[in-house]
């Protein structure tokens, strides 16, 4: 049951149910993450304006519940908005979140 | 009026004409053929010409959108794309109700420039975020809102370079002719 839902986590979603990576309303990075995986990789990519942009306005959290359905990596980025952190410090722990996240669900333990 | 080449070639009166329905559209032929100091079936059939040979498309209203809907935001979004598939993501574009108007240019990549409206700037990123950034061949995009209109106007036979030469050329002749 747990490798299921572990598994229905770590899927690849389809194209237009992707997170797409903006620095301001209407202005796409042209970076997009479909799975836990590509997000954790991105994360540590785009420009920490986006990542700001996205964690203030609760996107991240949105699409983590909505769409990947993982309620508990939703709630922990929830707490990340509260400390209201920003530039390189938001980034590190943002990163760090999901990076643990996804080590944990997919049993590998290695730093990505 | 003549034909040149199987197309219609416009003379002052056609212009004259044009301008009149531009500024328009509802007046009858007897009042602009009354303004231009010509008879009314002349007008008549040379907007029936004109309108046969698709220089005039329709005839329209123009509606203050804030007036109808009230606040809206205005936007111009310009989407980077790759070559191969500009023409589906501008036909896509075209489709789309929140739409106004769509171009494609080519500076020093290829663009598709499109004036956008939404209710608020949430709609607009909503719009842009869901409908527009998945589509297959776009790479990124730039989104300005506009914040003060200064002019909107329809293309008018006004400033049509054409007639513009036309003017110039016949106050050449003008000039010839004087002794």
């Amino acid at each position: 049951m747990r490798e299921e839902t572990n598994s229905k986590i770590l899927r690849t979603l389809p194209r237009e149910k992707a997170f797409y990576f903006f620095t301001s309303i209407g202005n796409y990075t042209g970076e997009s993450a479909a799975s836990l995986k590509e997000f954790v990789e991105k994360t540590n990519e785009v420009n920490v304006k986006s990542l700001e942009f996205h964690l203030y306005r609760g996107d991240f959290e949105k699409w983590i519940d909505e769409t990947l359905e993982d309620k508990e990596l939703a709630t922990e980025i929830g707490g990340l908005r509260i400390l209201n952190y920003s530039g390189t410090m938001l980034k590190e722990h943002l990163h760090n979140i999901v990076a643990k996240r996804y080590e944990k669900l997919s049993g590998n333990f290695k730093i990505v | 009026m003549k034909f040149k080449n199987n197309t219609l070639a416009l003379d002052a009166t056609d212009y004259e004409i044009l301008e009149s329905l531009q500024e328009d559209s509802r007046q009858t032929y007897t009042a602009i053929g009354k303004r231009l100091g010509i008879a009314h079936s002349t007008v008549y059939d040379r907007i029936k010409r004109m309108e046969k040979y698709g220089i005039i498309k329709r005839y329209t209203a123009v509606i203050d959108a804030e007036q109808v809907g009230g606040k809206i935001i205005t936007a111009i979004m310009t989407v980077f794309t790759d070559p191969k598939e500009s023409e589906k993501v501008a036909k896509i574009l075209c489709e789309a109700p929140q739409v106004l108007e769509v171009y494609t240019s080519l500076s020093e990549e290829l663009q598709i420039i499109a004036k956008v409206f939404a209710e608020n700037q949430e709609a607009l990123h909503a719009f842009i975020a869901n409908s527009v950034a998945p589509l297959p061949g776009v790479l990124r995009i730039r989104t300005s809102m506009v914040t003060k209109k200064f002019k909107e106007t329809q293309f008018s036979v006004a400033n049509d370079p054409k007639k513009l030469t036309f003017i110039k050329e016949a106050h050449n002749k003008i000039g010839e002719n004087k002794p």
